[in-house]
């Protein structure tokens, strides 16, 4: 019995999961080392690497801080009544259960250049939609609970003794929260951090109705496989999805490390 | 006094920002396509609802993310139970591999499948062989919809399994029950809380899945369309009404399959 469920199990994960990021990695190569090189070498591709990087570096330091001040306060906070804690703790979770597309779809409707608020934009001379900026705020929106779903869990269990004893000895706020708050979240917020760069980089359905999918513009990495993949450009779209897919398994191993440090903790 | 003034200026500040930041980025834009979708009356929202193309793609998803969710409930319990409960080389492997899908871009999962199972591979020659195909029809769907909501079950029976009390198991041994009925009675109830939080996480994920989809589902109206590629189809076609249509109702639907769980789960945490 034993041997048959530890069998089927790894036969499970093979067929899933390790035999087709085999499989892209065979694909990325099926024409060499130069076929490989030229789908990455293309402008578009460092074109579209540079827009996914640059979203995810604005996206992750902006929800981590935002993250991390909403579970402080869902949690501690006096000035919120119980009820309003528990309403703003549901709302958190809805971009989980917001398709992607509908994501961006949501943000089309309000910033589109036929909204009111766009238009107002629009002659201050920033595009929202089709542009950077609307890139940013979808992917902001999709990743915005995972910060705070990891660390909201802790705060609640490591109570508030600590920092009110903190703060009746006198110290301020600010030496309360690195001193006594922080060490004990950090590798929680870090978990957190791992699974929004994950998020923001894969992110694909919602960046795709907002970006307009624009060559040399709007184009980011996920985006491109797609484009690609529809092109029947196979082996470029296997040359970028296994620089992603080395992105994912990176972080994983972080991911992994992370989850290690806060079991010590 | 002047210190104190200037510290309450400041949270005050930092709490307005972060309310503003929160209500701003996720509760307008979820009230802006409620208001949207009946912006043109209640009889614009149920015609582009009662489209019948509309109509098949909603019932086909939950159709297909059911589907899912019943194959996820099954691989991911055995894989919970394995996981926590035996030991062999590599273990810690899998367990780490677990997450895969959620660190991995969703257009990359649909790439890996549209490869594995293309006309050209040896799974979809085979297939082929035996007189069907997968890759552009519903199979194919279902795989993708498995792949992405792969973790969810296991990660939520993994710590049912590591907490619970192995006397109950110990005590149905010695009071002569078979491995089975220890199973069956003992074990599987106190996973079944796991598994069903799981499935209704990863049915709602499979409804909403758009990226593993629309590479490998060949978006056939009617047969192969399901409700998120509908929505993309629409929005490309400048038909923002019937966009925001069905998307009301698929998020409906998605709120309420997570509020049942948040709610199941605070009752148990409670009580």
């Amino acid at each position: 019995m034993r041997r048959l469920w530890i069998g089927l199990t790894v036969a499970v994960f093979s067929v899933l999961l390790i035999i087709p990021v085999i499989r892209i990695a065979m694909g990325a190569f099926d024409e060499g080392w130069g076929g490989f090189a030229r789908g990455l070498a293309r402008p578009e591709t460092l074109h579209a690497l540079y827009m996914t990087g640059l979203i995810v570096v604005i996206v992750t330091i902006v929800n981590t801080l935002f993250g991390v001040m909403l579970s402080l306060y869902l949690v501690r906070a006096t000035w919120l009544g119980n009820k309003v804690k528990q309403l703003l703790n549901s709302i958190v979770d809805l971009p989980f259960a917001v398709s992607p597309v509908i994501g961006g779809l949501m943000i089309v409707l309000l910033l589109g250049p036929e909204t009111a608020l766009g238009a107002l934009f629009n002659k201050a001379g920033i595009d929202i939609v089709y542009a950077l900026p609307g890139m940013i705020i979808a992917t902001l929106f999709v990743t915005f609970p995972l910060v705070v779903r990891e660390v909201m869990p802790v705060l609640q269990e490591i109570g508030s003794a600590q920092e009110e004893a903190a703060a009746t000895l006198g110290a301020s706020a600010w030496t309360t929260f690195w001193r006594v708050t922080w060490p004990s979240i950090r590798w929680c917020v870090v978990y957190g951090v791992v699974l929004t760069v994950a998020r923001a980089m894969g992110e694909f359905g919602a960046v795709l109705v907002v970006s307009g999918n624009i060559l040399f513009k709007t184009q980011t990495a996920t985006t491109l496989v797609y484009q690609d993949v529809e092109n029947f450009n196979l082996t470029a779209a296997n040359s970028i999805a296994l620089v992603l897919a080395a992105g994912s398994v990176t972080l994983l191993l972080l991911m992994e490390w992370a989850k290690s440090r806060r079991e010590v903790h | 006094m002047s210190s104190m003034l200037q510290g309450r200026w400041w949270s005050w500040g930092f709490r307005s920002t972060v309310m503003l930041y929160f209500i701003v980025l996720i509760i307008f834009p979820i009230i802006g396509i409620y208001g949207q979708s009946f912006s043109s009356g209640w009889a614009a929202f149920a015609d582009n609802i009662t489209e019948p193309l509309a109509w098949k793609a909603v019932l086909l998803t939950v159709k297909l993310a059911l589907i899912a969710t019943v194959i996820n409930m099954f691989i991911g319990t055995m894989s919970a139970w394995v996981l926590i409960r035996y030991r062999f080389p590599g273990r810690r492997l899998l367990n780490s591999l677990v997450d895969l899908p959620f660190a991995l871009p969703t257009a990359v999962a649909g790439l890996m499948i549209l490869l594995l199972l293309g006309p050209r591979s040896s799974v979809g020659g085979l297939a082929e062989k035996l007189g069907f195909t997968i890759l552009f029809h519903q199979p194919a769907i279902v795989i993708a919809m498995v792949f992405v909501t792969f973790p969810f079950v296991i990660r939520a029976v993994q710590p049912l399994l590591e907490e619970m009390d192995s006397s109950e198991e110990e005590a149905a041994y010695t009071l002569g029950a078979t491995k089975a009925a220890t199973f069956w009675k003992v074990i599987l109830p106190s996973m079944l809380p796991g598994i069903l939080s799981g499935a209704m996480l990863a049915f709602s994920r499979g409804l909403a899945e758009f990226g593993a989809v629309v590479l490998v589902a060949g978006n056939i109206p009617g047969k192969t369309l399901i409700a998120s590629v509908y929505i993309f189809g629409e929005i490309e076609s400048d038909n923002a009404i019937g966009a925001t249509a069905v998307s009301v109702l698929l998020l409906t639907f998605s709120f309420l399959i997570l509020w049942t769980v948040n709610y199941v789960q605070m009752r148990r945490k409670n009580g």
